[in-house]
């Protein structure tokens, strides 16, 4: 194997902490963004549409 | 209905248990082989029987047929859905079952919780403490709350997807197959086979077959997303599926281990030393946060707005709840090994990220109760809905508790006492029993196709009896918790201890008594459920008054 633990935590707490936290921020930004609320409406009524 | 093949399978596997007895290794494995060859031959003669389980022929009706259910098997009484035929006796099924672990476990319990108060209780060897603690920790987390969910889940990707489950009888096997890995790894623990590991004790052959039974449960939850006709994946079904996906990679990972013999009970862990505890604590907060969190979260999300007949408060802060408990649930699992050999790093991790947690937590809290903003005055007369908002409530209140545990120096007086046991139960007696007992009063006349409950007086009384037991139960245990941590610290001038660890046992006696009765407090509550749920499905109605002040909408006169 041609990974080792040291390797494995460098990345962990830098490339793969930056992807995910951009990760994140993206759905925020998204979820967020102006004309989300209509969408976000229609699926919150989609329990009640149902007996 | 007639199941040729599955029969023949299942008498073939009882046939190889049967093998697996004569073959066996050890003693213990021979035992549970017997279990498992018994409980397949009934099966099996029960499936040639052809006992059609379906529909209304599950509990028998009253003798005059009045309480018989309108409509066929597979029954759509939504109009507006008539072209969908959901699938719901299983999910009938998983209520009932549902209703019965529950009761199981809360009565292993109140057991247990005897055997501490007077140790006389113990009956060696197969009903001593250490074999019916995980009984009773497997009974209400796995077959409670596990039947809970798939019923539930089943149920609501149906009828958010407007699809019937994918995959026929799949959804079947997926049920009777997690019923039998509850027989067998309750079995197992009493007839002492263990692999110690905390919630994950049954041995690798019990694990074998829950990964079988977990991946044909996704393969029917996935399915059913990708054949829906709503093109959004409402928020429940999110959560729903982080919890069965991220179930699936922890239990694998927790679970691998080299067995000694393939016809012996006995396995060893593939980790060591702390790697090993790691990986356990891994497995287990994060069982805490998606067994029951993620997939209790989901019922909260789908039941909360039906009960109150509202959307939820804020669908788009549902969103940020979810992905945020997804990425910091997953590191907050050292926070069980403070002040061990594990990397001080690694428990600052842990703690930091048990903390963030608090944000989310309370977002989604937050976004539960003021579901009911404008609808308030519903929790005076439906006792089902208060049962769902003081979910929320200790959702709220054991999330809180949680992160301050985790902090370095309150874990140092916390951790070992009775105080971690206390949190545990409000969380899971007070989050995940409330809400799940809300979930089935709210499908239980749906599903049966009755106009309401057999009584709301009686939900009621069960919501009071649960509510107050928890309330004993976790104040007692701060109580102990507190008292056992400051004991075993507590130093004289002499620079030793002054208390000895037997000292800090009696102690404790009145605390436990106390907390026994809290116990039952709740098991006489879930007893009520039963008898209440029982009479529903009969079609029973209870002839009472109405809840909450029915007199004053009366004219004057």
């Amino acid at each position: 194997m041609d990974f080792d633990y040291h390797a494995m935590r460098a990345f962990a707490d830098s490339w793969g902490l930056l992807a995910m936290a951009l990760f994140f921020l993206g759905v925020v930004g998204f979820v967020l963004r102006p004309g989300a609320r209509r969408a976000a409406d229609e699926a919150a009524a989609i329990p009640l549409k149902e007996d | 209905m007639k199941y040729t093949t599955e029969t023949m399978l299942v008498g073939l596997a009882a046939f190889l248990a049967l093998l697996g007895a004569g073959f066996a290794a050890d003693e213990p494995f021979r035992a549970h082989a017997y279990v498992l060859f018994v409980v397949l031959a009934l099966a099996t003669i029960v499936l040639m029987r052809r006992i059609d389980f379906s529909g209304d022929k599950m509990i028998p009706l009253r003798a005059d047929g009045s309480g018989a259910r309108p409509g066929g098997v597979a029954t759509t009484r939504s109009e507006s859905a008539a072209s969908v035929a959901y699938m719901d006796d299983v999910v009938r099924y998983g209520v009932v079952a549902t209703v019965f672990w529950g009761v199981v476990g809360f009565l292993v319990g109140v057991v247990i919780a005897s055997q501490l108060a007077w140790p006389d209780l113990n009956i060696q060897p197969w009903f001593n403490f250490g074999r019916m603690r995980p009984l009773h920790t497997s009974a209400v987390i796995f077959a409670f709350g596990g039947n809970a969910l798939i019923a539930t889940s089943f149920y609501v990707v149906q009828r958010t997807c407007r699809a019937r489950l994918w995959g026929g009888n799949l959804a079947w096997f997926v049920f009777w197959g997690y019923q039998l890995f509850i027989v067998m790894a309750a079995t197992g623990y009493l007839l002492g086979i263990t692999e110690g590991r905390e919630y994950a004790e049954p041995e690798w052959y019990v694990d074998l077959w829950l990964t079988i039974v977990w991946v044909a449960y996704l393969a029917v939850f996935l399915g059913t997303l990708v054949k829906r006709k709503e093109p959004h994946i409402y928020v429940a079904n999110w959560f729903y599926l982080a919890f069965i996906v991220t179930i699936a990679m922890l239990h694998v990972v927790n679970n691998l281990s080299l067995p000694v013999s393939f016809v012996g009970a006995k396995s060893y862990s593939a980790f060591s030393g702390v790697q090993d505890a790691l990986t356990q604590w891994w497995y287990g907060h994060n069982a805490v946060g998606f067994f029951l969190t993620a997939g209790f979260l989901g019922m909260m999300y789908y039941f909360v707005p039906k009960q109150a007949n509202r959307p939820v408060y804020s669908y788009r802060l549902s969103i940020i709840h979810f992905w945020a408990l997804i990425f910091l649930y997953i590191w907050a699992g050292p926070h069980h090994l403070h002040y061990t050999a594990l990397p001080d790093w690694a428990q600052t991790l842990g703690m930091v990220f048990s903390i963030m947690l608090w944000m989310p937590s309370w977002g989604g809290m937050i976004n539960g109760l003021m579901t009911l903003s404008g609808a308030w005055d519903k929790l005076r007369t439906d006792p089902v809905l208060r049962m769902m908002v003081i979910s929320i409530a200790f959702y709220g209140m054991s999330t809180f508790e949680g992160p301050m545990m985790s902090i370095k120096s309150v874990n140092s007086l916390s951790h070992y006492t009775d105080w971690t046991i206390g949190h545990v139960h409000s969380g899971a007696l007070g989050w995940v029993g409330m809400i799940s007992f809300g979930a089935v009063y709210h499908l239980t006349p749906k599903l049966w196709g009755r106009e309401r409950l057999y009584s709301l007086r009686l939900v009621n009384w069960h919501f009071w009896l649960a509510t107050l037991g928890i309330v004993v139960y976790a104040a007692v245990m701060w109580v102990s918790g507190i008292m056992q941590g400051l004991m075993w610290r507590e130093y004289g001038e002499d620079g030793y201890l002054v208390y000895s660890f037997a000292e800090t046992v009696a102690a404790m006696h009145p605390y436990y008594i106390l907390r026994m009765l809290g116990g039952a407090m709740f098991l006489v509550g879930a007893l009520i459920m039963a008898f209440n749920v029982y009479k529903t499905i009969r079609g029973d109605v209870r002839r009472e008054v109405p809840m909450g002040g029915a007199r004053t909408l009366q004219p004057a006169e």
